[in-house]
């Protein structure tokens, strides 16, 4: 027999905000354990919360995105359960009226493009950091993290694949990073993924027994996850290895196995209601109209105008957009050189290999645009040479307030146009390269690249090659 | 028993008493608690920090009961104040001995107006929102109010006028403008005719009976109309607010876990035995009666059945109010049954305190502003604190 898969996901996102979602405390990623706490977010009795306006700006700011209906009148309301990372024992989360419903996300996969439904957006605090000290016996509670501003976005169980799952995963993430309200990083867990899992007979209208699977820090781990989970559960309809109950589990990537965690019957009562303490949000059309313009241009729209006003080409286009972090950079530079094409060769070829050998992501991509401009302009006006615009351009993720013209000549990188120099060099390379010469004249081409390389790295690289090129051959054909 | 924590350096400014649900920095806050016996707080209520910048000192601070949602202290684990067989409350015997001018506390169930019908004094509980709950220990917080008990009128407006007004920190707390409407310069418009509520003074004991009568007296003298008006639906506001006070309560304490700061069990293994030990060896019978209640009230079968139903009937006791006050100006009630309680009288029903508390419900469940005085509760429309005051000053 066939089977589908059928998936649906919460995605947890952390909220770009400075401050925490109810108390002033830093919501900043990296700090010593409990540097950012305060009697509030640690659950010391007397303090009381305060919405932080902002984290409402951004939970509207991210349904917007993912084309939702803004709820009007948002409330929060108390979720219970204990846990040691969890200071007052309940969490304050959005369970009756949720900032964002009904949104829709359009992905493209090999097999083309589909519809993701987004049943909610709720925005919740959340909880802090257990650390183990397995030698000592002892756990430890780190509280940073508690109250920091987070958006749960719940999809409709439309996903069918892991390739969906990634597609997904992916354009949530270029959405809301386009938004500027969340990194959604997964490698810093500021983006956060439980996988809703079942399986039934192609073709069936029947859902199958759900599993959810928790703890995953990757996209990698969550599609070995699902095809994990998807063979146990084949596994168990059809050769009857164990009853599928539905219930929690943990996934182990480096097992490459999950684990039952809770089921239905073990699992608590979060005993939700309305938070007395958090006035309900009340979003005036003043307030709405104001986020609504705040929007960014969308990807789509970006692509389509890079590839029609600019004259790219669709690839350039696609594979630019991916990243906001990218555009921004290419806007900036291509409005310095007036050369779009040109920025964009130097951000998809030059740009990207750095970030490559530096292990970078294009997201993190953090040079100044405007210098960058600079930088291709001196390389167009033959100033400086490709190969030393790309050093400048390595030196420039280092420094962003290079300036590149400033750097070229404190480096020795600008092109001489002192040819007396240039002629001296080559001349006498090219007599100690008598079977260079010798096979060039052969009508073995390669052998001029290797005497071209030779006269470059005496010069620094501070030569026009075209010049320098032309000069050889003539000085050749005159031995 | 323990009435009074006395702060040691002497105080010579004007005097006030902090019940044990007001946090304070330089006292333990116990909330009449096992669980939190010899907290200190990081932080101070913003009533004590308003009372402190306008020259007044906390001379100490006076037990409750266990997180104040019994008769009038009996469950603290310090011990029930007692005096003359009777069961009394620690705010009250401190400013009845003139050791304050005036006691603050945090009336979740009632308590305050209770102890300060029987012991004589007068007590505000201010509209809700107008004094800042920040630095209260948090049990019921949709309905919770600080209140100021003093001898007289004049000394509880007076201290309520330092403690009203918004605070940033407080998201329940209402605007300037609106708690302005308290201050005692402001302009009240005169009582001229009060709804007495026939169901609620009809179960009361002899004395009670003869306070209200008292003051029926007095008002009608002074040609305010006094209308015994049938409400039966305000007595239904106790069942509503037990349902909302045991819910929140058992979500607020449930932060109490051994964990980070208060009791914790020396007898566990692993962090649920940490849990349960823990609030089982500090919490006291009634709060974890109270727990039970409000979880129960709150689980996925019953939120609608139980919890819901709670918030629906607080609506129709606000809507009550409104038609009533339609016609009338204010709302006499008594604060409770009896002229006093007795030891005997919570062992023979320990829950006493969730149906003695049908007469102060009302006001909790509504956040309405009450004036206890000359033993009985004037409740007014919100705001109306000036008013009541005036109406009070005439049977005190």
């Amino acid at each position: 027999m066939r089977y589908e898969t059928v998936i649906g996901l919460e995605v947890h996102v952390e909220l770009a905000t400075q401050s925490k979602i109810f108390c002033a405390c830093h919501a900043k990623y990296g700090a010593g354990p409990n540097e950012h706490v305060c009697p509030a977010c640690c659950g010391m009795p007397g303090m009381l919360p305060v919405t932080n306006k902002r984290v409402v700006d951004f939970g509207m700011k991210a349904g917007m995105m993912l084309n939702c209906t803004i709820n009007r009148t948002t409330t929060f309301d108390k979720k219970s359960y204990y846990y040691p990372d969890l200071p007052c024992a309940y969490q304050t989360t959005q369970w009756f009226a949720p900032v964002a419903v009904n949104g829709l996300v359009e992905i493209e996969t090999s097999k083309g493009k589909k519809n993701v439904r987004i049943k909610q957006i709720h925005m919740e605090e959340d909880a802090g950091k257990l650390v183990h000290d397995i030698s000592e016996n002892t756990s430890c509670v780190d509280f940073n993290r508690t109250s920091v501003p987070l958006i749960e976005i719940v999809s409709q169980p439309d996903l069918s694949s892991a390739e969906e799952v990634e597609a997904y995963l992916e354009r949530l993430k270029s959405l809301l990073r386009y938004a500027k309200v969340a990194e959604c990083a997964m490698e810093h867990g500021t983006m956060r993924c439980d996988v809703n899992l079942s399986v039934r007979p192609e073709g069936s209208d029947k859902l199958g027994v759900r599993t959810e699977m928790k703890n995953m820090n990757s996209i990698d781990a969550i599609k070995r996850a699902i095809s994990y989970e998807v063979a146990r559960h084949i596994d168990a309809i059809e050769n009857g290895t164990e009853v599928l109950v539905q219930e929690t589990r943990r996934w182990d990537d480096l097992k490459g196995k999950s684990y039952a965690m809770r089921n239905k019957e073990t699992a608590g009562d979060y005993r939700y209601f309305p938070d007395p303490n958090v006035m309900p949000v009340v979003i005036d059309d003043a307030w709405y109209d104001s986020i609504k313009a705040s929007l960014p241009e969308f990807p789509e729209v970006k692509r389509a105008r890079y590839i029609e006003t600019l004259g790219l080409s669709e690839y350039d286009a696609t594979q630019l957009t991916k990243s906001i972090a990218v555009c921004e950079c290419f806007e900036d530079a291509y409005a310095v050189c007036g050369n779009a094409k040109d920025a964009a060769n130097w951000l998809l070829s030059e740009v990207m290999s750095v970030l490559g050998t530096k292990k970078m992501t294009p997201d993190s991509l953090n040079i100044n645009g405007k210098s960058l401009g600079e930088l291709i302009k001196l390389v167009a006006e033959g100033k400086v040479s490709r190969a030393n615009g790309k050093k400048i351009l390595t030196a420039m993720f280092d420094d962003t307030d290079l300036n590149p013209a400033e750097y070229a000549k404190a480096n020795d990188l600008v092109v001489s146009n002192d040819t007396g120099l240039m002629e001296k060099v080559a001349k006498e390379v090219l007599a100690g390269e008598e079977k260079a010469v010798a096979d060039f004249k052969a009508g073995k081409e390669k052998a001029l690249a290797a005497i071209l390389g030779k006269c470059m790295k005496q010069l620094k690289g501070n030569c026009n090659p075209q010049v320098l090129r032309e000069f050889l051959i003539s000085e050749i054909g005159k031995m | 028993m323990k009435l009074y924590t006395a702060k040691s350096d002497t105080v010579t400014a004007k005097r006030i008493v902090a019940d044990d649900m007001i946090l304070t920095k330089d006292m333990p806050t116990a909330a009449g608690s096992k669980m939190l016996d010899g907290y200190m707080s990081l932080l101070e209520a913003e009533a004590v920090t308003r009372l402190t910048a306008a020259g007044y000192g906390i001379c100490g601070k006076a037990d409750v009961g266990e997180f104040a949602i019994d008769l009038v202290g009996e469950t603290s684990y310090y011990g029930a104040p007692t005096k003359d067989g009777k069961l009394t409350n620690a705010s009250v015997e401190i400013v009845k001995s003139s050791e304050a001018m005036a006691a603050i506390g945090l009336d979740v169930n009632g308590s305050i107006r209770r102890a300060a019908a029987q012991g004589g004094l007068v007590s505000v509980k201010p509209t809700y929102g107008t004094v800042s709950r920040y630095g209260t220990i948090p049990v019921a917080c949709s309905g919770e109010t600080v209140c100021v008990t003093a001898k007289n009128t004049d000394d509880c407006r007076e201290v309520l006028d330092v403690i009203v007004g918004h605070d940033d920190k407080d998201g329940t707390s209402l605007s300037e403008t609106e708690c302005a409407k308290l201050k005692k310069a402001m302009p009240a418009k005169s009582i001229k005719k009060v709804a007495m509520i026939s169901e609620m003074c009809e179960n009361v004991d002899a004395e009670t009976k003869a306070k209200i009568d008292a003051v029926r007296a007095k008002l009608a003298a002074k040609g305010i109309e006094v209308t015994v008006v049938s409400e039966p639906m305000l007595s239904s506001a106790r069942v509503a607010w037990n349902i909302l006070m045991s819910a929140e309560l058992c979500n607020n304490v449930s932060r109490y876990d051994g964990v980070k700061y208060g009791y914790r069990t020396e007898n566990y293994t692993c962090i649920d035995d940490l849990y349960t030990n823990t609030r089982t060896e500090a919490f006291g019978e009634l709060l974890k009666t109270v727990i039970l209640y409000g979880s129960d009230a709150l689980s996925t079968d019953n939120y609608m059945k139980v919890y819901d139903k709670g918030l629906r009937v607080r609506r129709l006791i606000c809507e009550c109010f409104a038609k009533l006050f339609g016609q009338y100006d204010a709302v006499l009630l008594p604060a409770c049954s009896k002229a006093a309680y007795t030891e005997d009288m919570v062992a023979a029903d320990k829950y006493i305190a969730f149906s003695e508390n049908v007469f102060t419900a009302p006001a909790s469940i509504t956040g309405l502003p009450t004036v206890t005085a000359g033993g009985v509760q004037l409740i007014g429309p919100a705001f109306s604190e000036n008013a009541l005051f005036e109406a009070a000053k005439l049977y005190e």
